[in-house]
């Protein structure tokens, strides 16, 4: 494309056309929050991949204690699953509200999605004491660091997104859906959708491939 | 019992006796930084500048602004940076056989880390962003970059590394690890101290503004390019600082993930990296190469542009192979993926892995070599000019190829196994650091400072500094090729063979050579300052440049481009001149701008206390500077009020300034 360009600008010239340097309007560059965002979580993404690759290399370091297979609670880990991914459509349902500039329905569809959310984490927090009290914390074998640090550093992104959509609720309140607010919900969105790809991969690679033999 | 539990809620485990009063040269080390600090803080309050700095510089989003302080802190650090060289100089020249020499192994084993961490990430670092910073923006016809705020508070971060880095000189210790902190010996069984603490916080909160300036700048090249300019018409720097900064965004995460593991390790006692409990050593050595070699190509890039713009300035030609410049580049960015092996030939992988990574090691230098070779044929025929940054230039060519070829040698798995860990590669790797990024760097500043200041640096101190540094290389680490094949291996304080001493006395002298080229360096600066009024460039193109940083005024206002520019080709500053290209003298606009704001910087100031706490395990204040971290940030995102216009009668009067003084220079 930039090639015809080229040939079209440098027929002007030659037919004595002479050639436009500046903008003579203002000019606006595109606004680049979203694709900025966007970068940003392939970098949070590669924090995760490198908690992965530690995780295949040591999941199975077990140091004669006790093992995916002993320890992990499937039907817990389904519901807490599902908790999440309900709040991935809830979110859809808030930028659908949005997107019809309705700020009541965004606001209601906003606090269901951080309440999810805040579910998740709750039987997070009681998988987690439960091991530490059967004397499975991440202090315990290589196995168990490597599944502490990675579902632990999913579970301190959800608390963060939590904490970031209580913010926003309190913007929303104030400003209503301005440009701003609405870029700031779109940001949001996506790190809230990527946390929840992110889990997915937790779920299938550190439970249920966990507790096969 | 209480009271005492509270003194460990409060101080942790700072004590008195973490205050390192009974070390000498750290006394006078401490004397004279507190005399020299003082000094400053008195003359700025004597100029009552302080005003002047909070408004002007530390709360700025200007990005040239915020460049030039990044070049600052650089400069200051190497100056931290090349001390510590300097004393290891005199240590391994002086402890051979029953001379112990002056440091013992407890001190010069953190100064061997210090160098090498500060060298890295608080002088190259700093010295590429700051540079990227303030030139891209204006080769690519912009106003700022995509996030002005973010980058203010990137700079405040990497500030605060560096300022936690400093503390340890003279609050308890720094790590004596070696400068990627290897576990074992960084788990806290064979570190039990503060050191290793200092090395992971100051990199992860200098981790997070390095991280943020690579996204930043990323967005700012793909989506503020002046319109017309494609990406095959946009210059090599650009190039190059898009590619670094692809680079950045994907290899710094692992850095933050494997030294957040390591803390883990070290705070919790977690067994990633142990020796025990199913922890496994060479995950983080894979892991920290895995960061570590793209880091060594973040910090090369900038510095091919750099000379690549030079050349062709300076041979009054247009670039030779500027698209296989800049597919060499890019595919420099994919390799250096594939390559972390070769740092660890000797974990015992085995021959077929060890193979696959040693011939993509040699595959490497087919691109880089195909850049030498376009450098050359731009020079060819061209009219060149021998100013200095033409100097730096040529010095990196003749040092780099002989860093590069002494590079593939050690690419060779089986020469590998006999030169690991050896002053060989010591020397090789300074080999291609001085003279490819620094002598970059310095090419870079000499050539763009006149845009930065409105004045020339001074050519005579330029040559000195330039003449100094290379011999002085020369004479520095051509002696540790020779003594690393002799098999003498880095890292030691002591040798007891007399026969090496020989060469450890020329590769001091060669290190005080190169003090003399630091010394010219400022000099040059002071004596220019000076002189600025016989160095001055009023016409804003001082070397007749090809790219649209030299259409503007030197400095350039700080909204860059009165009119956004239109690019058709590459070289767009050079066809705008043969097409006898004028500037337009009235129809302003108000121009749309960001505000500045002190939140960068408070932030990174409670940033640096959170480390400062976290390293000390100081509980209490962790727990409040966290919040207040918190509370900061989030008050931060309340404030929507964050730009303005400036009015057109503003930009007309700047500009109207501007055509009297290109009517004076004619």
């Amino acid at each position: 494309m930039s090639e015809t360009t080229h040939d079209t600008l440098a027929g002007n010239a030659e037919r004595g056309e002479p050639l436009q340097f500046h903008e003579t309007t203002e000019h606006h560059p595109e606004t680049g929050t979203l694709l900025g965002f966007w970068i940003y979580l392939m970098s949070d993404c590669l924090i995760f991949a490198s908690l992965f690759a530690t995780y295949g290399v040591l999941g199975r370091s077990y140091a004669d204690g006790p093992t995916g297979m002993e320890l992990f609670d499937l039907p817990l880990v389904a519901m807490n699953t599902s908790l999440l991914l309900l709040s991935s459509i809830t979110y859809g349902f808030a930028m659908l509200k949005m997107q019809a500039n309705q700020l009541r329905g965004t606001m209601v569809w906003l606090a269901i999605t951080g309440l999810l959310g805040a579910g998740f984490l709750g039987l997070e927090l009681y998988e987690f004491n439960h091991l530490i009290h059967e004397g499975a914390g991440p202090w315990r074998s290589g196995f168990l660091s490597a599944f502490f640090g990675l579902v632990g550093t999913h579970g301190l992104h959800v608390l963060f997104g939590i904490v970031w959509l209580v913010t926003l609720l309190f913007q929303l309140k104030k400003h209503g859906l301005i440009p701003e607010n609405q870029r700031r919900l779109f940001c949001l969105s996506m790190f809230w959708h990527f946390l929840d790809v992110v889990w997915i991969g937790v779920f299938t690679f550190v439970y249920l491939m966990g507790v096969l033999p | 019992m209480s009271e005492l539990d509270l003194t460990k809620l409060i101080f942790g485990r700072l004590t008195l006796e973490s205050i390192p009063y009974h070390e000498p040269i750290l006394i006078i080390t401490f004397a004279m930084v507190a005399v020299g600090g003082l000094a400053l803080l008195g003359f700025i309050t004597y100029k009552k500048a302080w005003g002047y700095l909070w408004h002007e510089w530390f709360t700025s989003i200007d990005h040239k602004k915020i460049g030039i302080m990044y070049i600052v802190l650089a400069i200051i650090m190497l100056l931290r940076g090349f001390a510590d060289a300097i004393m290891m100089r005199i240590q391994q020249a002086w402890a051979v056989g029953d001379a112990a020499g002056y440091l013992p192994p407890d001190h010069y084993d953190q100064i061997f880390t210090a160098h090498g961490v500060i060298m890295i990430f608080f002088v190259a670092m700093p010295m590429i962003t700051g540079i990227m910073n303030y030139v891209v923006p204006l080769q690519i016809g912009a106003r700022d970059v995509a996030f002005p705020f973010l980058n203010n508070f990137s700079f405040w971060m990497t500030t605060s590394g560096a300022v936690l880095v400093m503390m340890s000189l003279f609050v308890g210790e720094f790590a004596k690890t070696g400068w990627l902190a290897y576990p074992p010996v960084s788990g806290i069984i064979k570190s039990p101290g503060v050191g290793v603490d200092y090395y992971i916080w100051a990199l992860q909160i200098a981790g997070v503004g390095t991280l943020l300036s690579g996204v930043n700048l990323l967005v700012t090249i793909v989506k503020m390019r002046a319109p017309g300019m494609s990406l095959m018409r946009m210059p090599v720097f650009s190039w190059t600082a898009l590619c670094t900064n692809v680079l950045i965004v994907a290899a710094f995460p692992v850095l933050t993930a494997v030294l957040a593991m390591l803390a883990l390790d070290r705070y919790l006692g977690t067994a990633f990296f142990t020796s025990d409990l199913g922890g496994n050593v060479m995950m983080y050595i894979n892991l920290i190469w895995i960061w570590g070699h793209p880091e060594v190509y973040i910090l090369i890039l900038p510095a091919f542009g750099v000379f690549s713009e030079i050349v062709s300035t300076f041979s009054r030609k247009r670039l030779f192979g500027y698209a296989s410049m800049v597919y060499a580049t890019v595919v420099i960015t994919v390799l250096s993926y594939m390559v972390w092996l070769h740092h660890f030939f000797t974990m015992g992988s085995g021959p077929t892995v060890n193979s696959f990574f040693g011939i993509t090691t040699m595959i490497i230098s087919i691109p880089t070599g195909a850049k030498v070779f376009n450098w050359l044929f731009t020079m060819y025929r061209g009219r060149i000019e021998m100013e200095v940054p033409m100097l730096w230039t040529l010095g990196f060519i003749i040092t780099f190829v002989i860093g590069g070829m002494t590079g593939v040698l050690l690419a060779v798995p089986p020469a590998d196994f006999v030169l690991h860990n050896s002053l060989f590669l010591v020397a090789h790797f300074h080999n291609v650091i001085i003279g490819g990024v620094l002598f970059g760097m310095f090419a870079g500043i000499t050539y763009w400072y006149p845009k930065a200041f409105g004045y020339k640096l001074d050519p005579f101190w330029g040559k000195m500094s330039f003449w100094f540094w290379t011999i002085g290389f020369y004479f520095a680490f051509m002696p540790l090729y020779v003594l690393g094949l002799m098999g003498v291996t880095r890292r030691m304080n002591h040798f007891d063979d007399p026969s090496v001493q020989i060469w450890f006395i020329i590769a001091a002298f060669g290190a005080f050579l190169i003090a003399i080229g630091i010394a010219s360096f400022l000099i040059q600066l002071v004596v220019s300052y000076r002189r600025r009024d016989e160095l001055r460039d009023e016409t804003g193109d001082p070397w007749h440049g090809r790219t649209l940083e030299w259409s503007t005024s030197s400095p350039p206002p700080y909204y860059n481009f009165a009119f956004t520019p239109r690019v058709h080709d590459m070289d767009a500053w050079w066809q705008m001149k043969e097409h006898g290209y004028k500037r337009p003298e009235e129809g302003f606009l108000p121009i749309h701008m960001p505000k500045n704001t002190g939140a960068g910087i408070i932030l990174a100031g409670i940033a640096t206390v959170l480390g400062f706490a976290l390293i000390w395990h100081m509980w209490l204040l962790v727990g409040v500077s966290f919040l207040a971290l918190l509370a900061v940030t989030i008050g931060h995102t309340f404030n929507y009020d964050r730009d303005y216009h400036i009015p057109a009668d503003e930009v007309a009067e700047t500009e109207a300034n501007r055509t009297r003084m290109l009517a004076n220079h004619v």
